[in-house]
């Protein structure tokens, strides 16, 4: 508990109050109309405490637990991604060496290797991949299968490395920017209240877009991908994403005002992207959800989908500015 | 001795991997037997079918279920023999019939007279990865033989990609389950045979076209 601030275990507690808030009021729901089927609301709202619970404790517990948690996260979503994908038979074994990068890039992780972390899936398995497959020796749909791979590695792994890679941060003071006092002695790490802050906007954003596309707005975005999201609710969603982050951002972390109000559009515009770039990809492949793991929620790549941008686009601002 | 053997099996290493590394998408698990004398019939495409199937049951459930399974390979030396039989739990049959030989089915007869609920690989063999082979009409001869037991029918697939024949590596993919309404004898081996082939069809229509 030592390593949280007090702002972060106040934040931690906030999101429980929020889940047992939302339960009562689905209980409530559901009471007052029996009639209704609102098994898939439940089965959401369930899959919310699991979620929510897992995380919390790993927080709780420390760097290594949080570390191990998100590791486990892109196996999941990086299994659900090759279990959908039309890889080829011959490419069974450089799969399995794809899967070998997970514990490898979260040990990097875990070793606070910056340089490492950053170089080594956009460049050494961006190599070792393609050598595996040419060992195999076959030539027919090679660009496609090792194009296919790449990207699931740098959705699923990389970005989502990125956010378990905030936890290890520490302010130095050749950084650009001078944060508050506290900060600078080293004696409070800043990473888990800007993880904390992370998650917590991106998944507001979600919802945000979603409650704003639905009471206004009739132009859509993107008719072909996604039909249900619209110019107004865009905008509506990222706009509420930055005034949060101005508000809870300087007080959670250590960002300033304006930098937390920047953060908070980046997210916005890079939750709504990487949104539908988990969308695009289904429905190239035909599918409604990537998996049936989360009861209410679908597959593991529904729920993090715009996680995969927000969490490098967030790291890499925060990274240039104090770290 | 070897029961609580075979619940540790299940429980220690079939469960983690079949659950955690391989991850099941179960469709209408309702459909399941609950209770014997009862057949599954499914396509084969791995070693881990009759695992996954069997990790459908829960632990007390376990001891019943029992894989059909030939014994000219899983009887081949003495461990895998008591391995296959004590901790499995498969029941061997012989694919080759001689002349001499009574009745190849009979041990599936006594299994069924016991109540167990039996999972049977019509296809004979794993054969190529993620592929449907013609069903044998064993299976309608033990459907006529147990015109009262239910049949049902299941479909899995991502499995022959997880483990296909002659590996030994296990890449981790998801299994989706896909199980439909059972069925009994209808009077003819033929008749029998159109209704499994298309009560499978009907399962194999439901995954997602993009594959292998």
């Amino acid at each position: 508990m030592d390593h949280l601030t007090t702002e972060v275990r106040w934040a931690l507690g906030g999101i429980a109050l929020l889940l047992v808030v939302a339960s009562i009021y689905v209980f409530a729901l559901c009471r007052l109309q029996p009639d209704r089927d609102r098994k898939d609301l439940v089965d959401r709202m369930k899959t919310w405490w699991v979620i929510i619970l897992l995380f919390g404790c790993a927080f709780l517990i420390g760097k290594g637990t949080l570390i191990v948690l998100f590791a486990f996260v892109s196996f999941l979503g990086l299994k659900e991604y090759f279990s959908l994908i039309p890889a080829r038979r011959a490419d069974r074994r450089v799969l399995f060496w794809a899967y070998l990068a997970i514990p490898v890039q979260y040990y990097w992780v875990w070793l606070d290797w910056y340089g490492m972390f950053i170089v080594f899936i956009p460049i050494y398995m961006f190599m070792l991949i393609p050598s595996r497959m040419i060992l195999t020796g076959v030539t027919e749909g090679f660009l496609r299968s090792v194009g296919m791979v790449h990207w699931g590695l740098m959705t699923t792994v990389f970005s989502l490395s990125h956010a378990a890679a905030l936890i290890g941060l520490e302010w130095h003071s050749g950084a650009r920017t001078l944060p508050a006092e506290l900060y600078q002695t080293g004696e409070i790490p800043p990473g888990p209240g800007l993880l904390i802050l992370l998650i917590a906007l991106t998944q507001i954003n979600d919802v945000a877009q979603y409650v704003w596309g639905k009471s206004l707005g009739k132009r859509k975005i993107a008719p072909h991908v996604s039909p249900g999201k619209t110019v107004a609710g865009f905008l509506g969603g990222v706009v509420t994403t930055a005034l949060l982050a101005c508000a809870v951002g300087p007080w959670l972390t250590l960002l300033t005002r304006e930098h937390a109000l920047i953060a908070g559009l980046i997210i916005g515009v890079g939750g709504f992207f990487g949104d539908l770039s988990i969308s695009a990809l289904k429905r190239d492949l035909g599918v409604k959800d990537t998996s049936a793991m989360l009861p209410g929620h679908g597959g593991i790549m529904d729920r993090v989908d715009s996680l995969t941008f927000t969490a490098p686009l967030f790291f890499h601002f925060v990274y240039y500015l104090y770290f | 001795m070897n029961r609580i053997l075979r619940a540790l099996f299940f429980l220690l290493v079939v469960r983690p991997i079949v659950l955690i590394v391989l991850g099941l998408n179960v469709r209408r698990p309702e459909l399941l037997p609950k209770s014997g004398p009862a057949i599954i019939v499914a396509n084969h495409n791995s070693h881990l079918d009759a695992l996954v199937l069997m990790t459908l049951y829960g632990t007390r459930r376990l001891q019943t279920v029992r894989p059909v399974a030939a014994a000219d390979y899983f009887l081949k030396n003495k461990f895998l023999a008591w391995f296959s039989t004590q901790i499995l739990g498969i029941i061997p049959i012989n694919r080759v019939v001689t002349k001499e030989s009574k009745n190849p089915l009979a041990p599936i007869d006594d299994a069924l007279a016991e109540g167990n609920i039996l999972i049977l690989f019509p296809e004979g063999s794993r054969g190529d990865p993620e592929k449907l082979d013609q069903f044998k009409t064993g299976i309608a001869r033990i459907a006529q033989h147990h015109e009262e037991v239910e049949i049902t029918p299941v479909f899995m697939h991502g499995l022959g990609k997880a483990l296909p024949r002659g590996e030994a590596l296990l890449v981790p993919f998801f299994c989706d389950i896909f199980i439909g309404p059972p069925f009994r004898w209808n009077g003819s081996r033929a008749g029998f045979m159109e209704t499994l082939t298309s009560e499978m069809q009907k399962l194999i229509d439901e995954k997602p076209k993009s594959d292998w």
